[in-house]
Parts: C-alpha cells; sequence; structure tokens
C-alpha cells in the first residue's frame, strides 16, 4: 500500500505497541499541533513523560483536547498505544458525539523491533514483558475493530510496510460543496406535484425542454440563462398526482449538473420498498407505487441508485448556506453520522405525540444561533419566513397550499399556487394571519447572553467591534430601567465628532475645518446641513396599528413610536405622544409616501423641536439657574466695583473689564438658550426636522445620497409645513473655493442668528479613503451656541486658548464604531434577522455611550 | 460671587484695621481655583464698606474633574453655578483674606477685637436648593441676625419656569467682626450642601474651631453638622464625641427612635416574605431585584436555604449588596451556596432556572408598564420557579401618608402603584396564563377602608 485516505476532519487513532513507532508515524504524517499525544499529557500534568501514577489525569486531559478540537471540526491524531478497547472506547464516543468519522492505523510490528527501539531510549525503562503485554491484547482486539465503529481501519505488519506509505490523503466529505456559491433557487418539498414544479421553474425563468423520452435523462432539458441551479430539499414523492415525473425531472437535473438534491424521509422509504423491504405504505407511498406500475423495472432501479446516492446534507457558499430536508443543528454542519443523516430526514422529535396522532417536533431552529442559513422543509408551514437565519420552504403544495422557492442570495421568495388539494393534511398548517410569526413569537422576550460581558460584533462596515464588560454594565442597566421595547428600539444614532478646532482666534469651531476633513481625503462632494437646536429623535413610524402588530408584533394603541438617542420614549405624557405620533403618520398618507416607498412603516431620524419641550428639567436646574445666579451675582459684583472706581481705588480696572465681559457673556449665554425655548401649548408648536430616511419595508437607505435624503424629506415636509420642518442644506465642491466661501458665509450667518450651526457630510451616505469609511458627519458648532456646552464664559480669551486643547480620536473612533452598528441594526431589522442581533448592536450604541469621552465634543 | 459687610457706625473706617486691609487698595490673592479680591466700594466714619469678590476660573474648577456620562447631566460641571454662588469657596476665600480678624487678632488695635459693630452684610447669590428661604432664617436668626431675602426667578422671558433656588441675603446684627465671619465660614457651605474639596476627618477640627463659641447652642446644630460633613454620619458623631458626651446620647437615642420607626415598613415586608418562604418549604432561593441585599442577609442565616442567589440590574446596589454580605470573605462552601450576579428581569436568564422560589420584593413598580409583558414571561415563562413571592405597594394606602401628594407615587423612581384591585386582576391574568395558583396577602398594618401599605401575592407552579 502506497497511499491512504481518510477523510478531512476525521479522527484519528494510532494503535500499536509501546516502541511500534507511532511518535514517528505521525510526526511524519501529520502537522504539529494535529497530534495529540499520551506523553506529552502525562508530561504536563505530572512533569515527566513516563509517570505511572497520573494515568486518570493523562487520560482526562487527552480527551479534553480531543473534544475540544473535535467541537471545532479539526483533524486529530491520538498517538498512544491504544492496544486495549476500553482505551479506544472513550476516543470513539468523543468522535461520535461530534459527528466525525474514526479512523484506526494499526502499527502491529513485531515484538524485537519494539524492544530493539525501547532499548535505545532512556525514558523506557519498563521490562519487556511490557510490551509483550501490548501486542497480546493487540491481537486480541484486531478483529474487532470495524465493530467497534471505525469507519476505516489500515493495519501494517513490518517496518518496511510503513516506510512504504507515501502520504496519506484527505478527502473532502460528500457534504461539502462550499465551492458552490450560487446563484441558487432552492424548492420546498414537491411530493408529486409535477406541474406545480414545472410553473415553478417557468416563473424562476429556467429553459425548459421536454423531448420524447428514449432520449438521455428521460428527454428531459432544463436550463437558465443566468447559470442558476436548482437545490431540491427532498420529498419528491408521494401523496401527489405524479411521483414519476417529478423524479424523472429532478434526476435528470442533477446528471446535467443543473440542480442538486438532499433525500427527505418519503424518498427514503420508497428507495427501501424498491429494495423489497418491507414498509408502511401509509402516507402517500401507495400512490406512488401506484403511478410506478407503469414504469420499466430499469427505471425503478435508477430511482433506488439516485436515492442511495443522495447526501443527506450540502454546505454551498463557503460555508454561508445549509440545505437537508429536515434542517440541521449548527453543531452537525459538514459532519458524518447517522444521526447527523437521522436529523436531515426527519428532524428532531420530542418522543411525545400530537393531538394529531404525529410526533411532536422539537424546534431547533428556536435555539439555531449558526452564521450559516439553513434552509430546509419536511414540515408544511403556511408561509416560508426567516426564522433565526433559518427558512422552512415547505409550504404544502400536496396539501393545497403552494410551492414555493426560495432566490439565493437574493433572499427572496418565488412561489406558484397549488391546483389543488391533493391530500388532506392531518395536521392543519394554515396558522391564524393574525397570529405573531414564528420569529416574531421568539423575539418577544430576548436572551441576555447575548449582551453580557466583552461582545465583540461584526458588522458589514468593520469587523470585530469590540464592546466592553465596564460598558456593558450600565448599558443593561439603562436599558432595562428607561429603554422602550427592544421590537421598536431598531436604531440608535451614533455619536458625532466636531470639527478639528480652528486655529482663528476667536473660534473654538469654524466650517474650515470641518470642511477640510472631507476636502483632505479626497471627497470632492459634500454636503452642509443646518443644525437644528432640539433634541434627537428616532421615529418608527407605521401606516396604522396593524402594522405595528404585523411588523413588529407589538400590540400598541399609536402607529409608531418615537425614542431618544439613548432609546428612551421621547414623550412622558401619553395623549400628546398618541397625537403626535397620529400626526405624523397622517403627514406620511398625505404625502403619499407609503406608495411611493412601496411600504408601511418608516424610521426617520431627526430633530424635535423646541428643545425646551425635552429638557424642560435641564433648562429649569441647569441652564436657567446657571443664568439666574450668575446674573445677579455679577450685577452686585459690578456695582460695588463701579462704587470703588469711583474712589479712585487703582488696580482694579482689570478685574472691572474682565467682569463686565463676563456679565456680557452670561447676557448672551441666557439669550443663546432662550433662543431654542417656547412653550408647546399645540401640537403645531412642535417642529419635526427629519434629515435621514433610515428604513422601509425591506430597504435601508445607506446606498442614497444625502441630497436623495433631503429631497424626499422635503417632500414629506410639504405635506403638512406646519409641523414638518424642512431642512436648509448647501452642497459644496471641495475643489471650488468659491463653494467653500458661500458654505462658509452661510454659517455665519446661521450661527449669527444664534443657529446651532452645521452638519458636513459626505454627498455618499458613506464615504471611503484608502478603502477606510470616513466619518459619516462632522458637526461645526456656532459661537454662541457652544455657550451652552462649553459654559457661558467660555469663549474670554483667557478661556478659549486653554480649551483649544482638546482631542478628538477617541470621539471619532466611537462615531464610526457607532454608525456601523446602527446600519447594520437596521439591516438586520429589514432583512427579517432575529431580532438579538438588532438588539446586540443597538445595545453596543448605548454600551460605547458610557465610555469616558469630554461630553463637550 | 460677592460678599459686602458694611458697618454703619462711629468710626465705621476702623473695620479697616479689622480686616488688616488697606481701604484705598485693591488686593488680590490667589485661590486654588481662581483669584479673589478685596476692595472698599465705600469709606466714611459714617458707613464703610469691604467687598470680598470670588473669580472662579471655570475652567481650572473642572480640571481632571470626571463626570460620569450617563449619571445625571454630562456637561454638569461645565454650565455651573459655581462660580457665582456662595459655597466652600468663599469660606477658602475668607480664610485666604481675613484670617486675622477669623482668628481674632488685631496688632494695631486689638481693642477693637471685641468691638460690636452694626453690620449689613449682602452675598449675591445665596444658594439654598435644600431648605430654601426658611432654613437661611432658621440659620441665622439664632444668632441674632434680621434678614431680608430676596428670591429670583430662574428666567425673565419665561416666568412660568418659576423661582430659582438662589437668594439675594442681606444680614443685619450687631457683632463682632470674628464672630460674623465664623458664622459666614460655616453656614454658607451648610446652605449650598456642597464642598468643592474632599470631606474629610480635617472637616471635624474645622467645624469645633470655628463653630465653638455658638455651634453647640444652635437649635440646628445638627442640621449644620450633618450638612457641613456632607451627610458623612461617621464624622458627626466624632464631632459629638468631641464635643460633649451628653448632647451625643440624647440626640443618638432620638435618632435610634426615628430609625426605628422608619424601618419597620420594610422590614416587616422583608419579615413577612421570609416567614412564608420558611413556611412553605423551599431550600434554594433567588431573590429578583435584591438591591443593596437586605432579604439576602436574613437569607443566609437561615440554614433551610441551601441556595441563594441575589440578582439586580444595578451594578451599584450589587456592590453595597456585596459589601453587606461579605461576599469577598466567603470561603469556597459558602460560595457554593451564595451567589450574585448582575441581570435584568426583562430578558431570558438561564441563570434564573431551576429555583424553589423567587422572591421579588417591591420591584415592578420600578419596571415600565408596558414591559411588564416581558417581565412576565421572562420569570413565569422560562425562569418557572416553583414558588414566587412578589410583593408591590398598595395605591390606596397612600392617602395616609402625609406629605405625598395626592396622585404621586412614594417613590420617584415608581412608574406605577396599583390598588389592591389593580394588583389582584394582574396577578390572577398571569397566573393563569402561566398556570400559576395565586394566594394573596396584607403586608403591614390594615387598615380598614384602603387595606395595608403593601401587598404580595404568592404564586404556586401547578404541577
Amino acid at each position: 500500500m502506497k497511499k491512504i485516505n481518510i477523510p478531512k476532519n476525521a479522527l484519528v487513532i494510532l494503535i500499536g505497541a509501546s516502541g511500534a513507532g507511532k511518535s514517528t508515524f505521525a510526526k511524519k504524517h501529520f502537522e504539529k499541533y494535529e497530534i495529540v499525544s499520551s506523553d506529552v499529557c502525562r508530561g504536563m500534568v505530572s512533569n515527566a513523560e513516563n509517570t505511572m501514577d497520573a494515568n486518570t489525569e493523562t487520560f482526562e486531559l487527552l480527551e479534553f483536547i480531543v473534544s475540544k478540537r473535535l467541537k471545532r471540526g479539526l483533524l486529530t491524531v491520538i498517538d498512544a498505544t491504544n492496544v486495549h478497547s476500553d482505551s479506544r472506547k472513550n476516543l470513539l464516543k468523543i468522535a461520535k458525539k461530534h459527528h466525525v468519522l474514526s479512523v484506526a492505523i494499526v502499527l502491529n510490528l513485531p515484538e524485537e523491533v519494539s524492544i530493539q527501539r525501547n532499548k535505545t531510549r532512556e525514558d523506557r525503562d519498563f521490562g519487556n514483558h511490557v510490551i509483550r503485554n501490548h501486542k497480546r491484547s493487540l491481537r486480541r482486539s484486531l478483529k474487532f475493530l470495524k465493530k467497534e465503529g471505525f469507519k476505516k481501519i489500515y493495519k501494517f505488519k513490518t517496518e518496511e510496510e510503513v516506510n512504504e506509505i507515501e502520504g496519506i490523503s484527505r478527502d473532502k466529505l460528500y457534504n461539502d460543496k462550499k465551492e458552490f456559491k450560487g446563484p441558487f433557487d432552492i424548492i420546498g418539498d414537491i411530493h408529486g406535484c409535477y406541474d406545480e414544479t414545472i410553473s415553478l421553474l417557468e416563473k424562476l425563468n429556467y429553459q425548459i425542454e421536454i423531448n420524447p423520452e428514449d432520449e438521455e435523462n428521460f428527454g428531459i432539458k432544463v436550463t437558465h440563462p443566468e447559470d442558476r441551479k436548482v437545490i431540491f430539499l427532498g420529498d419528491l414523492v408521494d401523496r401527489g398526482p405524479n411521483s414519476p415525473a417529478v423524479l424523472k425531472l429532478a434526476m435528470s437535473m442533477v446528471k446535467n449538473g443543473n440542480a442538486f438534491c438532499v433525500p427527505g424521509n418519503h424518498d427514503v422509504k420508497l428507495k427501501k420498498k424498491l429494495e423489497g423491504r418491507n414498509v408502511q405504505t401509509k402516507h402517500g407511498l401507495k400512490e406512488t407505487l401506484e403511478q410506478l406500475e407503469n414504469e420499466t423495472d430499469a427505471f425503478k432501479e435508477q430511482i433506488r441508485e439516485f436515492i442511495y446516492g443522495l447526501t443527506s446534507h450540502y454546505i454551498f457558499d463557503d460555508g454561508n448556506l445549509v440545505v437537508s430536508h429536515a434542517g440541521l443543528r449548527e453543531e452537525m454542519h459538514g459532519r458524518t453520522s447517522g444521526e447527523v443523516r437521522t436529523f436531515c430526514l426527519y428532524g428532531e422529535t420530542t418522543g411525545e405525540i400530537d393531538e394529531f396522532g404525529l410526533p411532536v417536533r422539537y424546534n431547533w431552529a428556536s435555539e439555531y444561533r449558526g452564521k450559516a442559513k439553513v434552509v430546509y422543509g419536511h414540515t408544511p408551514v403556511k408561509n416560508a419566513e426567516w426564522f433565526n437565519n433559518t427558512m422552512d420552504l415547505d409550504t404544502g403544495c400536496v396539501f393545497g397550499g403552494k410551492l414555493t422557492a426560495l432566490r439565493y442570495p437574493e433572499s427572496e421568495l418565488v412561489s406558484v399556487p397549488a391546483k389543488e388539494m391533493y391530500c388532506e393534511p392531518s395536521r392543519p398548517f394554515d396558522v391564524d394571519e393574525t397570529e405573531n410569526s414564528s420569529q416574531q413569537m421568539n423575539d418577544e422576550i430576548l436572551e441576555i447572553d447575548n449582551l453580557l460581558g466583552k461582545k465583540y460584533i461584526d458588522t458589514e462596515l468593520q469587523n470585530n467591534i469590540l464592546i466592553k464588560e465596564e460598558n456593558a454594565i450600565p448599558a443593561l442597566e439603562t436599558m432595562t430601567r428607561w429603554g422602550i421595547d427592544p421590537r421598536w428600539m431598531i436604531y440608535l444614532p451614533p455619536t458625532m465628532s466636531p470639527c478639528a478646532t480652528s486655529n482663528l482666534e476667536e473660534y473654538l469651531e469654524h466650517p474650515k475645518e470641518a470642511i477640510q476633513y472631507y476636502q483632505k481625503r479626497g471627497v470632492s462632494k459634500i454636503i452642509c446641513e443646518e443644525k437644528h437646536m432640539g433634541s434627537r429623535a428616532i421615529l418608527v413610524i407605521c401606516k396604522d396599528t396593524s402594522v405595528v402588530k404585523k411588523r413588529f408584533g407589538i400590540d400598541s394603541k399609536n402607529p409608531g413610536i418615537c425614542y431618544t438617542r439613548t432609546g428612551r420614549n421621547f414623550f412622558s405624557n401619553k395623549t400628546l405622544e398618541q397625537q403626535f405620533i397620529y400626526r405624523i403618520s397622517e403627514v406620511l398618507t398625505k404625502a403619499n409616501f407609503w406608495e411611493e416607498f412601496e411600504t408601511d412603516w418608516v424610521c426617520l431620524d431627526a430633530e424635535l423641536m423646541p428643545w425646551s419641550a425635552k429638557a424642560q428639567l435641564l433648562l429649569k436646574n441647569q441652564y436657567s439657574a446657571v443664568g439666574s445666579a450668575a446674573k445677579q451675582s455679577l450685577n452686585a459684583t459690578l456695582k460695588q466695583l463701579e462704587k470703588a472706581k469711583d474712589r479712585n481705588i487703582e488696580g482694579l480696572d482689570a478685574v472691572l473689564e474682565k467682569v463686565s465681559h463676563k456679565s456680557e457673556a452670561i447676557d448672551k449665554y441666557i439669550s443663546s438658550y432662550q433662543n431654542y425655548c417656547w412653550d408647546v401649548t399645540y401640537l403645531d408648536d412642535f417642529k419635526l426636522a427629519p434629515f435621514h430616511i433610515l428604513a422601509t419595508e425591506g430597504k435601508t437607505y445607506d446606498d442614497k445620497t444625502h441630497l436623495w435624503h433631503m429631497k424626499a424629506i422635503a417632500k414629506i415636509c410639504h405635506a403638512d409645513p406646519k409641523i414638518m420642518l424642512k431642512t436648509k442644506f448647501q452642497i459644496v465642491d471641495t475643489s471650488k473655493e468659491e463653494d467653500i466661501e458661500k458654505a462658509i458665509a452661510w454659517w455665519e450667518d446661521l450661527t449669527n442668528k444664534k443657529g446651532e450651526g452645521f452638519v458636513v457630510k459626505p454627498l455618499d451616505f458613506i464615504a471611503y479613503h484608502k478603502n477606510e469609511f470616513l466619518q459619516p458627519a462632522i458637526k461645526c458648532r456656532g459661537k454662541e451656541y457652544l455657550r451652552i456646552i462649553y459654559g457661558p464664559e467660555y469663549d474670554l480669551q483667557e478661556n478659549l486658548k486653554r480649551l483649544k486643547n482638546r482631542g478628538l480620536t477617541k470621539k471619532r473612533t466611537l462615531a464610526r464604531k457607532e454608525f456601523s452598528l446602527g446600519i447594520d441594526a437596521l439591516k438586520h431589522f429589514v432583512r427579517k434577522q432575529p431580532l438579538r442581533k438588532t438588539h446586540e448592536r443597538v445595545f453596543g450604541i448605548l454600551a460605547m455611550e458610557s465610555e469616558m469621552v469630554d461630553p463637550r465634543l | 460671587m460677592l460678599l459686602t459687610i458694611t458697618a454703619k457706625d462711629e468710626n465705621a473706617e476702623e473695620i479697616s484695621y479689622l480686616f488688616h486691609k488697606h481701604p484705598d487698595k485693591f488686593q488680590t490673592s490667589e485661590i486654588t481655583v481662581g483669584k479673589t479680591h478685596v476692595f472698599y466700594p465705600e469709606v466714611s466714619k459714617e458707613q464703610t464698606t469691604i467687598a470680598l469678590m470670588l473669580d472662579i476660573d471655570p475652567i481650572e474648577m473642572v480640571r481632571g474633574k470626571r463626570n460620569l456620562s450617563g449619571k445625571g447631566f454630562s456637561l454638569q460641571q461645565y454650565v455651573n453655578d459655581k462660580p457665582y454662588i456662595a459655597s466652600s469657596f468663599l469660606s477658602s476665600a475668607i480664610i485666604k483674606m481675613f484670617s486675622t480678624a477669623l482668628n481674632g487678632k488685631c496688632n494695631n488695635k486689638p481693642e477693637l477685637v471685641s468691638k460690636k459693630y452694626n453690620f449689613e452684610i449682602s452675598i449675591s447669590v445665596v444658594s439654598a436648593p435644600k431648605g430654601g428661604e426658611k432654613l437661611i432664617h432658621d440659620l441665622f436668626e439664632p444668632l441674632g441676625y434680621s434678614l431680608e431675602i430676596e428670591r429670583h426667578i430662574l428666567d425673565e422671558k419665561f416666568t412660568n419656569w418659576g423661582e430659582s433656588k438662589y437668594y439675594s441675603v442681606t444680614l443685619k446684627n450687631e457683632i463682632t467682626v470674628q464672630d460674623l465671619l465664623t458664622h459666614l465660614y460655616v453656614l454658607i457651605p451648610v446652605l449650598d450642601f456642597d464642598k468643592h474639596y474632599y470631606v474629610g476627618e480635617a472637616e471635624v477640627k474645622k467645624l469645633l474651631e470655628k463653630g465653638k463659641n455658638w455651634l453647640p447652642n444652635h437649635p440646628l446644630k445638627d442640621l449644620i453638622s450633618n450638612r457641613y460633613f456632607l451627610g458623612f454620619k461617621s464624622l458627626q458623631n466624632k464631632m459629638y464625641q468631641i464635643l460633649e458626651e451628653d448632647s451625643e446620647e440624647e440626640s443618638e437615642e432620638i435618632s435610634k427612635e426615628e430609625k426605628i420607626r422608619k424601618k419597620t415598613l420594610h422590614q416587616e415586608r422583608l419579615d413577612v416574605v421570609l416567614r412564608k418562604m420558611k413556611e412553605s418549604n423551599v431550600s434554594s432561593v433567588i431573590d429578583l431585584g435584591c438591591g443593596e441585599g437586605k432579604l439576602l442577609k436574613k437569607l443566609i442565616k437561615e440554614p433551610q436555604f441551601k441556595k441563594i442567589t441575589g440578582t439586580d440590574v444595578s451594578f451599584n446596589a450589587l456592590s453595597f449588596a456585596k459589601e453587606k454580605i461579605y461576599f469577598d470573605k466567603l470561603n469556597s462552601r459558602q460560595l457554593e451556596r451564595i451567589s450574585l450576579f448582575q441581570s435584568s428581569l426583562l430578558y431570558k436568564d438561564t441563570r434564573f432556572s431551576g429555583y424553589d422560589a423567587a422572591a421579588i420584593v417591591e420591584v415592578i413598580e420600578h419596571l415600565e408598564e408596558s414591559r411588564l409583558e416581558h417581565f412576565e414571561k421572562a420569570i413565569f415563562e422560562h425562569a418557572k420557579p416553583k414558588k414566587i413571592f412578589l410583593t408591590t405597594p398598595n395605591k390606596e394606602y397612600n392617602i395616609k401618608y402625609e406629605g405625598l401628594e395626592n396622585g404621586k407615587f412614594r417613590h420617584n423612581d415608581h412608574r406605577f402603584e396599583w390598588t389592591r384591585n389593580e394588583f389582584e386582576n394582574w396577578a390572577e391574568k398571569v397566573a393563569e396564563k402561566y398556570n400559576y395558583e395565586v394566594e394573596f396577602f396584607p403586608i403591614g398594618e390594615i387598615d380598614e377602608k384602603v387595606g395595608a401599605s403593601s401587598q404580595m401575592g404568592v404564586f404556586s407552579l401547578d404541577e
């Protein structure tokens, strides 16, 4: 024998007496970390490789390592004598647990070889009787290896035979089709519904040629202009009107390489029958057999071979897609064992029987947390839908439902209705329309595991975003004590960095630096949007409350919600909230938004004014309080200083001047915060200024420019200018000096009128420079506005100088991370991914907000 | 901030000797976070005014100080009233500028030290966040002052925002300079109830020294010392120890009695829960929303409970609970019995499962009513303990609390409070949905009309 073959992720157990050359063999044919040696383990737990009293600990450690490796799908080689069946038993058990095949490589060399070798080794001072005992045990167990559960056994009797082995080839498993990346059309349980299958294929744009039967592949030729491939999810046969035709179609397509097929339980039962085994013909096999009566024996043999040759599950697209008939737990993906096959064919049952006399199925998908999408059939459901990244595509065609295909990777569903009910379902699969979907039911309560401790989150824009444990701790408290229902909280806004500090003497922030940030990074078009001074508000608004129930799974009195940047309900007054939400929903209806965007809900990012509506307490306890104290105190001081000046006291001029500056600063400060306050008596006293359309059904809008957003929003505002406020903006070509000057002049005008300032954004929602995405926005705040951030006296000369020393790096790092998480949260929501995905992302944003950053930035 | 002291006497200008500041000079000194100036706006034989002015540097004031964001208003220290109000900075300035007068010295004219003047003192502005106008009166009047107080409104444009906590105060008294300064030195920070520096044992000495002539006889000495030490009981006790054994005992007795009265309701609640738990033969208990660990401490003492777990969403509360039960000193056997962790009752947490009993004492009213649905699922559907002991206030009883405004909740973090009927309806609905039986018990003294202060539902899982 020159070459031996083993499965790619096998457990390889070397068997041989001490001194048989196992370690040498292992080192020659396997990688360093693939070899788990009992000698090394013994050394680790006892400081020496030949300690005799550490057996228990040695093998506990060895088995622990083996378990971890097999769990991770790594080929593992055991370098131990393994001559007793007892010692192999545990290892085989571990392999079985992880659905990995075991291979035995037996080095059954003559005793003399071992004795001779051990003589030359100082650490092997045991007597030759040990080797003789090993040999005896080995001989005794050799013929039972197959029975013990080894899938492959290789035996070598001489040193020559061992030396002849040139290499060990590692075979890919049958289920490994990772190199096939699609596009696919995955079709659920057909059960002999041939006509529907043909209609569905045509709808999917397949070209179907049916020629006389005597030609190759039953005369059937199916192709797709874009070279798409079909994946049949099994249960091609039984119950329905034309199982033979379905078989012919599937068999020809698989043979031609236009389709893959996994077996279903019905297919396997048919195979057993065709093999002459005694199976019950209930549940539709009888019909299939009748339909096959006129077919040739050769065809029946072809069917048997076809089904026999099917692999129970496949992994496609680099591991991103797994298909099988009845689904598959994550730990079984890409593995092989009887249990895996049984799972693929029958799913998992609890052993209980339900009121319809059918086995109660365990809902493995509710626990599924894997990255790969699992698409399967087997259990008829009314509608196919994503549930924890899995989808059941059996929409009960044969029971009068429909036949459904999932387009991958597009994630679109295409279906054709059943022509008739061919078979009465024994358990109704029609669910009540008003019920929440399985995903929504599952999402009614989230698990805390996804939030606690240190976490890394991958997003489309950035990978490995770290959420620190010390930040998750306060976030959990905030979320629990103040957060709105997680099913509403599909987004939280990122923090926004100010521009670099201005080098102009009298400014802390100036538009020049904000524009330069993008200009220097090669962004040619930017947009400056007026920054309104109110409170940040995220709005999720639906067409009506039935949409809330259907899409968000919430029983709500209002057709939407408005919440703050930390996920708290914006309104504390319930009546006002209800009026406001209804009003905005009506605005959208009036603006024809629902039709135009083909949606019945929207998520808006906005500023809601006045500031005083939300910040009443803050204004009372902090802003006006400071103003009131300062004004009185400084007035009194000025008065007395002037008296002293009248007495011609020397040396107080500088102080007098400073106090009058302070006094002016306080007046400006008071008028600055007052400017953002007005009393709210009527709904129309509110002003809502949206600036991003974040998401609608099935879509996010991060691929649209900010100009698009501004235009779309202007249209909404137009429908009700009393409550809606259009945001003013300017587009700037960063290569044109006059554009820049114009923007700066506009900013000066805005801020002179006590406006907050503006926000500079790249025209594209997401802009890149050297493969790094840039800050999504940079704010540039006006001089007067900054008083309410940095304190009333911040711009006194000696103060401003010191305040200019500020660092933005941390703020900007956070801004990028939070932006990535926010966009990703929305994407997961619109793709109907499990809510925990969205929630862990918004939770991450909230956690980051407890990071220590200068709050004035 | 400005303090002016005006003497209206014959030879009024002689106070410049006492204050040890030249009447025709503008004098400046550095203090920790800015400057202080002394000058005389007015000097004559009949009437002389000395002014002490603070020029706090708002940037220096906050340098190196960190404000945990997420806790209150994050810009608090930047948009701050401290530069403009009379606070502990004023006390520092008094020490800096008037130390000789404060210490009762006057080298040139020692006879003036004990001379009483007709003083008029103005302070712009005094901050009295807790106590207001009444407290200003109560602090100064026993010392012989007559007062004029002007309260300032928050905002002239938005008069509906109401009054501020700031006052311009004018005090009049015939008094020595030394006494006047010691009064201001102590009472100004007491009104503000804050200090700009670390409050430690040195404060005891300072208060005793500055207050020795008047504090022991001041009717509010308890309040003054309590606030002066920012509520640190240990410092206050230390002061009483040094001051006089007698008065200490007296006041301690009062406070002990008060404590006992105050403790009753919550203690009783915990005792009822504990008694019911013991009767119901449970051996593993999880305290959901354990807070600072009061119930845990009781549970630990009972040998009946073999496994005791506490959980709370507040990490701070858990730290207190850890201290309370000496968690860090537990041995490995005790650690098998007792555990603590942070969690939330609005999420599914597998660590909640497997207990005979759960205690949920005065917790649900701190959850948003709209999120009770999540609480129900987390506890009744998933954690599923065999018994649940759940208490919540009885809203009807609120009318028995004096000082509790009609319609207000007992605690400002309560999101709702239920009547007995509301609670029972909720509990029965939940019990039915999740297969529990529920029984109700009043907690506290029972009033014929409105029932007891608190109410408990004991849920038992149907098995």
